[in-house]
């Protein structure tokens, strides 16, 4: 397998306001995002991959000059790989509120000259998809032939099948949810409250202060952090092991978990901005398309027109097998055609991005029944069954 | 049948096939490499979906175009609404199962019609293998007893009685040989394979 090589970001300005959600909009916003392989004649090749809470538009390759820069989806995106570029022509985009140079609120708000801070308006995962559309229209793909995204991006695919129905092929849900669970809120807002509460936050204002938040940041990743990893595989990696073989008997490092967790809370400290781990915690909190359906996954999904696979793996205590199957269940109710696959896999929601044979195997096989209809390799009693 | 795709189809799959009506709506529970749903699909213009555990499988499955859910069956079929299906086949699946009577009922009502078939146990090979004082290994059970993964024996007379119970009529019964053709003489002794096709019982 040869690998991606170098890429680079691109990105798209557009002056047409964007109505959001909440009843605000955003006049005008920037989308930054990467594009891999080629998009063939007839534009039927395009593959949308959506990103979660961390990531970015920076899916797969490195940055020139710099080979540790790697995508955050380079093991399943690149040529001859799950999700092979040499047959998609695959987009990651940056969403509005990021960090990652999408307008968000580090940026400036034309309204006051200042950045946006607290005040970027709280953007959903619908807002986003809707962002995403006119990146799509601007690069003149009317029907993508699979959208496909991990947990938070799992929404995105999720929510483009059921907004656009006739612009989404496959709809490919790894790892996600059809809404957070009362635990999932709790996590979110013990997060939010630590980067709230800290002095150094100044209502989202800390850019002027010339000061970041860094221990609510910090916090806010442990927790996170402690949520993406399964019982089991701290058990495997740390268990009760200490840094020096001895109790300490203070409050520094004892253990092993702890010193992984600062050095993880530190480095995203360092990188991530605190008014965004808000926003999108906001989104996750506010997904759940079945709400205006009095609850009804089924008739939310019932205006879908994609194919879909559903992927869950069995440590995942985040967003749990059991998510996923409401999903499957309901698109089964509406006679869909869907897989689903459901990965025993030690390291709970982080799964959704390592390495696993029999999770590659089934993305794999699943993009290669996509492409056989794009490039016309099937039998024509199989387009009818199909 | 187009020849290409379906010349390997096993020869019991092949007869239980004609039992499907075209264009039916299918639930084939343990369904392995999707190998019968295909057939359905493409041949018969069938619909539905698969449920099977096996990870191997389930790319097997998506390869040949078949929507297949993995799941444990012991787990029960409450993925499925009441009467969603004309018809659901197990297909030498139920032998290894824990709560054979759980799957049946949740069978029977996802399903109007059911197709089963299970070794039989009573086939004459285990018979003599039984008089001569050793758990039968055969063709279709080809097993040692200590590393079997079917925890049923069943005989088609003991399943005819199951059935009954759980509110499943008997509509034909076939006891298939190792080859897939179906035997009409002495079926209890001379078919390795049982099989059959239930209705769900009318309310007297």
């Amino acid at each position: 397998m040869k690998p991606i090589g170098v890429v680079s970001p691109k990105s798209m300005h557009f002056s047409q306001a964007l109505p959001l959600q909440s009843g605000a909009s955003l006049a005008d916003y920037t989308l930054v995002y990467e594009t891999y392989g080629q998009l063939n004649a007839d534009h039927s090749n395009a593959v949308l991959v959506c990103h979660a809470l961390n990531a970015s538009h920076h899916v797969a390759g490195y940055y020139e000059g710099q080979p540790k820069s790697l995508g955050w989806w380079d093991n399943m995106v690149g040529p001859g790989k799950a999700l092979d570029t040499d047959r998609f022509f695959v987009i990651g985009v940056n969403n509005l509120g990021s960090c990652f140079g999408s307008t968000g609120p580090m940026h400036t708000n034309p309204a006051t000259g200042k950045p946006y801070g607290a005040d970027f308006p709280v953007v959903t995962v619908e807002d986003w998809v809707h962002a995403q559309a006119r990146l799509a229209d601007a690069l003149g793909i009317s029907r993508f032939a699979a959208i496909m995204g991990g947990s938070l991006g799992g929404m995105q695919a999720m929510a483009w099948s059921m907004l656009y129905p006739t612009r989404v092929g496959h709809c490919l849900v790894i790892a996600s949810t059809p809404k957070l669970s009362a635990q999932n809120i709790a996590f979110n807002d013990v997060a939010r409250q630590a980067i709230l509460t800290d002095p150094d936050y100044h209502a989202g204002d800390f850019y002027a202060h010339g000061v970041v938040p860094r221990n609510g940041l910090r916090v806010a990743r442990m927790i996170g952090h402690i949520t993406y990893l399964s019982d089991d595989d701290m058990a495997e990696k740390f268990g009760r092991d200490l840094r020096t073989g001895e109790y300490q008997f203070g409050y520094g490092i004892d253990f092993e978990i702890e010193s992984y967790l600062r050095y993880q809370g530190d480095k995203f400290s360092e990188y991530f901005d605190a008014n965004t781990y808000l926003l999108i915690t906001k989104a996750l909190d506010y997904f759940d398309p079945a709400r205006q359906f009095n609850g009804d996954l089924a008739l939310a999904l019932a205006g879908t027109q994609a194919q879909f696979l559903v992927v869950s793996f069995s440590t995942d205590w985040r967003f749990a097998p059991e998510r996923s199957r409401e999903i499957v269940q309901a698109l089964v109710q509406n006679n869909r055609k869907i897989s689903y696959a459901e990965i025993d896999a030690p390291h709970g929601h982080d799964a959704f991005l390592l390495e696993d044979p029999r999770y590659m195997a089934v993305v794999r096989t699943y993009y290669e029944k996509v492409w056989q209809h794009i490039d016309g390799s099937l039998t024509t009693e199989r387009k009818a069954a199909a | 049948m187009s020849a290409d795709h379906f010349a390997g189809l096993r020869a019991d799959l092949a007869f239980i096939a004609h039992w499907v009506a075209p264009g039916s709506r299918v639930l084939d529970l343990g369904c392995g490499d999707g190998a019968m749903l295909d057939y359905l699909q493409v041949d018969k213009h069938c619909t539905g979906y698969g449920v099977e555990i096996d990870d191997a499988k389930i790319p097997r499955c998506i390869q040949r175009g078949v929507s297949v859910i993995q799941q444990d069956l012991e787990a029960g079929l409450a993925m499925f609404v009441d009467g969603a299906f004309d018809s659901v086949l197990c297909l030498s699946a139920l032998q290894m199962m824990r709560n054979v009577e759980g799957i049946l009922r949740d069978i029977s009502r996802v399903g109007a019609e059911a197709i089963v078939s299970f070794p039989n146990f009573a086939h004459w090979p285990h018979r003599v293998a039984l008089l001569r004082g050793r758990m039968p290994v055969s063709e279709s059970l080809p097993y040692d007893w200590y590393d079997t993964p079917n925890l049923r024996c069943a005989t088609i007379r003991d399943f005819e009685e199951l059935a009954q119970e759980v509110g499943l009529e008997v509509l034909e019964c076939v006891a298939l040989k190792d080859d897939g053709t179906p035997v009409t003489f002495l079926p209890n002794w001379r078919g390795s394979l049982a099989v059959f096709r239930l209705r769900k019982k009318t309310p007297a």
